[in-house]
Order: C-alpha cells, then sequence, then structure tokens
C-alpha cells in the first residue's frame, strides 16, 4: 500500500481523534457540573459523552494501526503501550503511548464500574485531565514537521479554549442543595480521629 | 412442558450516595419520578419485563452509580 | 411441661446445687431493689454465668423469644445466628458492640440499668462474645455520660475478661447510637449511618460480623442464660414472655424507670408513677406515637397489643401531656429536633425533615394549607432514606395528625382560626442536642426507679 496514504490517514485520524476527545472531555466536565436543559437534558450530555468517546477509541485505533502499518517510520505496537522506546521521535510518541496507558485504565475501569470501588472508578477517570493534554502536546510536538503546521494550531487552540471554557463553567461555585446540605454535616458531625486502626 | 424461571428485577437506590442528579427519571420518566427536592421516587415492586431495559439504561445513566438494578430468581 | 412447673423444677435444681434463682414470679429482675452494682453481690445473687455454643445461644434466645430492646424489637436470637452464619462462612471472629447510649431523650432505662447492673450487661455481651467466637467486646456509650463512668467502674472489677473489653466515647447527637453509624464510627470515626447495603452482621467493625444490641437486650440475655427459658417465661405473655424497662415521665408525680412483665395494663404502670387517666401520652420515644391515657388504660404493655391500639413499643418510654397538653406543638418541637438530629447525607433526611418541621410549626400558626402539604409529603418522605430515622419522625406526624384531625379537631380548629393555644410546648424531654428553653426541663437528671409500691428506690 502506498505509506503516503497510510501517513496521511495517521495525521489526519489523529487529528480527528483529538478533537472527538477534546468533545468528549468538555461533555464529562458538563456532565459534573450538571449542566443539560430543556432540549438537551443531563442524561443525553452523558450519553453522548460515553458515545463519543468509543468514536473516538475508533478513529485513535485506525491512527495507531496506519502509524506502524505506513513502514516509514521505525515504530511497532509495543511502542504503543511502552512509551519512550521508539525508534523514532520517542519523546513525543512517548507521550502519545503514556496517554494510550491511561486511556486504556479509563475504559477498562469503566467498563466494569458497577464491580470497582467508586473511589477506584474516580481516581482512574481523573486522569482523563492528564491524558488529554498529554494526547495534545503528543499531535504539536512529534517532528514529521506537521504539528507546527497552521491547521493543526488552529484546532490545537480551539480544543484548548473548549476545555477552559467548560472548567471555568465547572470551577463556578456548586450552589446545588444537595451540595449545600451535605456541607453541612461536617460541621453538625466532624469526623473524630479515633485512632482506629483495627 | 419447559417450565421458565422467572427474574424478577427491581429499581433500587442507595439514599445516601444519591446526588440528585435526576438522569434517571430523564431515561426513565414512565416509572422513575422526582419527589420536590429532585430525588427519586421508585417503583415500590418487581418491574413488568418490557422496562427492564429501560430500567438498565437508567440505571448506567447514574454518574455516582447510586441506582441500582436487584436482580431476584423466583 | 409448663413454664411452671419448669420454673419450679429449675428453682428446685438450683437449690439442690446450693444457689438460690430469683423468684420467677417476681418483676424486679433487672433492677432489684437494694442491689448494690458491685461484682461481689451480683455474683452472690445471680451465681456464675454458664458456658456456651453458637447452636445453643441462638436456640435459647429463640426459645425464650426475647426481641430487641433498643426500639426495633428484632428477634435476638435471629440476629445471633446470622452472625454466627457469617462468622463462619467469612471465617472472621466476630465482634459484640452493648449499645448503651439510649439516644432518644425520653428514655432513661439503659441509664439506670448500667448505673445498677452493670455487670449483668457486661455478663450478656461476655456471653453472646463467648457464643460467638468473638475476640473483642465495645461497651458503647455517649460522651461523658453517667453509664461510661459506672461501665468503667465495672469492668476494673473484671480484670481477667475471656476476651478484650472496652468502653468507648460516641459524640453525643441522636443519630450516633444507630447500629450501622456505632460500626462506622468504630471504624472511620463518622458517626453516621453507614445504609442498608452492607449489613454489619457480615461487614460490621473491621470488616468483621459484629452483633450490636441493646444495653437492655443483652441483661435480658444474660438472666435467661443463667436462668433459662422456663424462669424467663413464667412472667409475661404467651407470644411476649419476660419483662421489660419502661421510663415513664412528663407530667406525672413520680417519674422514672419501672420494670413490668409485658401485658401489664398500662394503666397499672401509670398508675405507679401517679400519672392522670385520660391524656395524651407520647408512648416509645420521639420517633413513636401519641396515645389517648384513657383509651389506652387496659392495653397490655407488649408489641402486639400497643401496635394494635395504635400505640408502638419502641424505646419503652411513654411521656405523659399535661390536661390542655398541646399534641401539635409538641409534636413540631419533636420534628424540629429530628431535622437537626439528622445525619446530613440523604435527600428525604435533609431536606423532608425540616419541610415537614415547618409545616407543623406553620399548622400551629393557621396555616391551612400546611394540612395538605404534610399529607402529600409524609407518604413521599417514607422509606426513603439511608436509615430508620426519617421513618421515625414521619410516623410521629401522622400520627399527631391522625390525633388533631379527629379527637383533637377542636383543638385544631382553635389554630387554624388563628387563636393558637396556651400550652407551653415543652413537656416532651429533647435533652441537651437542642436548644434549651428557659424553663423547660431538659433530660431527667437523677436515676429514679419507681418500684412496686411506686415509691422512689
Amino acid at each position: 500500500m502506498d505509506t503516503q496514504i497510510l501517513w496521511f490517514a495517521s495525521r489526519a485520524t489523529g487529528a480527528v481523534s483529538l478533537v472527538l476527545f477534546t468533545a468528549v472531555m468538555v461533555l464529562g466536565i458538563l456532565t459534573a457540573g450538571r449542566a443539560g436543559f430543556a432540549g438537551f437534558p443531563r442524561a443525553a450530555v452523558l450519553r453522548l459523552h460515553r458515545t463519543l468517546s468509543l468514536t473516538a477509541v475508533a478513529f485513535l485505533a485506525v491512527h495507531i494501526v496506519s502509524a506502524i502499518a505506513d513502514g516509514y517510520v521505525d515504530l511497532n505496537y509495543w511502542d504503543v503501550i511502552i512509551p519512550f522506546g521508539a525508534g523514532w521521535d520517542p519523546f513525543w510518541i512517548g507521550l502519545g503511548s503514556v496517554a494510550v496507558d491511561l486511556l486504556i485504565a479509563i475504559g477498562i475501569t469503566s467498563a466494569l464500574r458497577r464491580h470497582l470501588s467508586p473511589t477506584l472508578w474516580r481516581v482512574v477517570h481523573f486522569s482523563a485531565y492528564a491524558m488529554w493534554p498529554l494526547a495534545l502536546l503528543h499531535g504539536w510536538g512529534n517532528s514529521g514537521g506537521d504539528g507546527q503546521e497552521t491547521w493543526l494550531i488552529v484546532i490545537d487552540i480551539v480544543c484548548v479554549a473548549a476545555v477552559l471554557a467548560s472548567l471555568a463553567y465547572r470551577l463556578r461555585p456548586d450552589r446545588h442543595p444537595d451540595t449545600l446540605a451535605r456541607r453541612t454535616a461536617q460541621v453538625v458531625h466532624p469526623v473524630r480521629d479515633t485512632g482506629a486502626d483495627r | 412442558m419447559i417450565t421458565r424461571s422467572r427474574t424478577e428485577v427491581t429499581l433500587r437506590v442507595d439514599p445516601i450516595a444519591c446526588r440528585a442528579h435526576g438522569l434517571c427519571a430523564e431515561e426513565m420518566p414512565e416509572a422513575i419520578t422526582l419527589d420536590e427536592w429532585g430525588y427519586p421516587i421508585l417503583p415500590g415492586g418487581p418491574l413488568p419485563p418490557e422496562l427492564v431495559r429501560r430500567a438498565r439504561a437508567a440505571a448506567a445513566a447514574c454518574p455516582v452509580l447510586a441506582l441500582r438494578l436487584e436482580q431476584r430468581r423466583r | 411441661m409448663t413454664a411452671t412447673e419448669l420454673a419450679t423444677g429449675a428453682l428446685a435444681l438450683n437449690f439442690i446445687i446450693g444457689h438460690a434463682m430469683p423468684d420467677p414470679y417476681a418483676t424486679d429482675r433487672l433492677l432489684p431493689s437494694g442491689w448494690s452494682p458491685s461484682l461481689a453481690d451480683h455474683l452472690a445473687r445471680l451465681g456464675p454465668m454458664p458456658r456456651t455454643t453458637p447452636a445453643q445461644l441462638a436456640g435459647l434466645l429463640q426459645a425464650a423469644g426475647l426481641l430487641g430492646r433498643g426500639g426495633a424489637g428484632f428477634p435476638t436470637g435471629r440476629k445471633v445466628s446470622a452472625v454466627a452464619a457469617a462468622v463462619i462462612s467469612k471465617r472472621l471472629p466476630a465482634v459484640v458492640v452493648a449499645n448503651c447510649c439510649e439516644g432518644d431523650p425520653t428514655s432513661l432505662k439503659d441509664r439506670v440499668l448500667v448505673e445498677r447492673s452493670p455487670h449483668l450487661v457486661i455478663d450478656g455481651a461476655l456471653h453472646a462474645a463467648e457464643a460467638l467466637g468473638a475476640d473483642r467486646v465495645v461497651l458503647a456509650v455517649h460522651d461523658d455520660s453517667p453509664a461510661r463512668f459506672a461501665l468503667a467502674a465495672a469492668l476494673a472489677e473484671r480484670p481477667q475478661t475471656s476476651c478484650e473489653v472496652t468502653v468507648v466515647e460516641i459524640p453525643d447527637r441522636y443519630i450516633a447510637s444507630e447500629a450501622t453509624a456505632l460500626v462506622r464510627y468504630l471504624n472511620s470515626g463518622d458517626a453516621r449511618p453507614a445504609g442498608r447495603l452492607v449489613p454489619i452482621w457480615e461487614t460490621g467493625v473491621g470488616g468483621r460480623p459484629t452483633l450490636v444490641d441493646n444495653a437492655e437486650t443483652l441483661a435480658q440475655l444474660a438472666l435467661i442464660a443463667r436462668f433459662g427459658t422456663g424462669w424467663f417465661g413464667a412472667v409475661g405473655t404467651a407470644t411476649e414472655p419476660g419483662t421489660s424497662l419502661i421510663t415513664v415521665g412528663g407530667a406525672v408525680q413520680r417519674p422514672g424507670v419501672v420494670e413490668v412483665a409485658h401485658g401489664t395494663p398500662l394503666a397499672s404502670v401509670l398508675g405507679r408513677a401517679g400519672a392522670p387517666s385520660a391524656g395524651w401520652a407520647l408512648l416509645g420515644g420521639l420517633a413513636g406515637r401519641w396515645v389517648d391515657l384513657s383509651a389506652v388504660a387496659g392495653v397490655g404493655f407488649s408489641t402486639a397489643e400497643l401496635a394494635a391500639a395504635g400505640g408502638t413499643r419502641g424505646v419503652g418510654s411513654i411521656i405523659v401531656l399535661p390536661p390542655g397538653g398541646c399534641v401539635l406543638g409538641e409534636t413540631a418541637r419533636i420534628l424540629r429536633y429530628h431535622a437537626d438530629a439528622g445525619a446530613r447525607q440523604c435527600g428525604p433526611c435533609m431536606f423532608g425533615l425540616p419541610a415537614i418541621a415547618a409545616d407543623m410549626i406553620a399548622l400551629g400558626s393557621g396555616d391551612r394549607g400546611a394540612l395538605d402539604r404534610l399529607r402529600r409529603r409524609l407518604p413521599v418522605i417514607n422509606g426513603r432514606g439511608g436509615c430508620g430515622h426519617p421513618d421515625g419522625a414521619v410516623a410521629l406526624a401522622a400520627s399527631a395528625l391522625a390525633v388533631l384531625t379527629t379527637r383533637e379537631s377542636g383543638h385544631l380548629h382553635q389554630h387554624l382560626t388563628g387563636g393558637g393555644c396556651q400550652a407551653q410546648p415543652v413537656v416532651v424531654p429533647l435533652g441537651w442536642a437542642s436548644a434549651p428553653r428557659p424553663g423547660a426541663p431538659s433530660r431527667p437528671a437523677g436515676s429514679a426507679i419507681i418500684n412496686s409500691t411506686g415509691r422512689h428506690s
């Protein structure tokens, strides 16, 4: 197969994956922030978050496979999950590999969510806040020269702006009655240090 | 004659985990309603079989996994 | 063999062995007059505790028909069986928790029992621990309570116990003495109920099967273990043998704690305390029911009879209102207490209880809409909390509404037409968890016991 096509396919699906994962991040942040309105209720936000995450993984798979199948650069399947060992551009590719590792953990814990402790799920899911910037940097920094092309920079800026905007929404003071009421528990029922280690 | 054992599926919520997100009632308004403070009121007994699939979606929709399906074999 | 024959036979046997058992027909079993709390006197009066196994104890308790005395009335034998089964299946030693907290401020019985007969409670806890192979017994009391000192003194007389026994102080909050809250506090210092998903008889203190029993339940257990089911059932009813401790308070001449055989008519209990024969009384504690004293005079004190008469056993307290006392005002005050006492971890309690408290107060000020709001909200709140706390508040409110819309409809009309009423609703004691009001009786001080002659001792 013409490796040029594979190379272009890898870049394109990489960009699409980034956009999709950005959308997934935004929708996840909005779900936690209880966002939703009459035309697009919260359940729809969550459903779209989950659906798009699967779509993003599909595009990511094509991105990875096409990059390896195209033999132009020295990459093999181990480099996908073991970071910083690639024969070509190990650092920037490695960032992508770390992101893939985190994504695998997020994916597995989400699939098995009902059988895991809520804290474990939450901690792993939170690593998305590390995964996403790693993916962004991987796309920007890898030295095929494409990382600094205008169209990709524009995409990067739009994605960062979207995530920052949704974080601004998320980090506004939580005035939901349930949150406020639960907060009073710390005053009324302070947890004692009983030294209980049995 | 083959006798089939029925599995009864009931919706249950953990009131301590529930944070009144309300997604369960959005997913399944025919069975789950919200009280005036935003917390779910569930049907008391086992669900009719045609609603079980929707109930699974409702339980999956809960962001804090407070809603669960309880299965009992009859 | 009838209970009489069994009791007589046991009496004879004990006589032969050289130790007399207490008269099975006397009802002063837990709190006999003139009994000191020392270990020497305790053993001289009752003799030693026998040995036991899990199956023996569960069978004994089930045959005796012992019900929990902490308010829920769950059969103790079944509880012990459940813990014993979990010990086998999980291969972990059990933990026994004696709940001596008595969180309901209307009740004094556990405090009196622990002060007068601490060794009986400790006997029961140790016996259950031996039966279940537990290696730890916790005596749970509230911070700085008199019970704490009584138990510590009693333990000091027993340097060698079959397993580790400690007195643990629990935060002085109403909700903290709920069974799962005790376990959660012992595990993490957070004294709030842990919900109904993980049963404590399987996974409790330290993840181990845990038996939580009320102080009085354990004291009764200690007597049953020594003297048998025949002795236990020599008084009481066929369906509910034995005795119970009752706290009588409010507008009575001789408030205090009395031990009665089940089936004893309420009129007799109230007569000993010098209560009026008519008027309203709160039966069962802050999560109890309002009853008309004249209507329940002949009702025997037992779970079945009280329930049939629209009352409830609850924590075994009876608080009598004075003539002209206001059921509405007292209920509003208690509902406000329930709202403040919640754990703040589930919606129906965090929002539902303050709402119905506000509704009851509004009803007293003449808001007719409050009646509809209460009728709408009570069934919505019921059963949807993380523990039984909101259910108790709902049951009390429903009982008050039933009284106010039937027997006291004239009085309710007076409130609704803006007249209010002259009564000072400060009769039901709410302890130190509520804001003190001038002239309001706080938690009754002193450990008064009303004995059979109606005299204090």
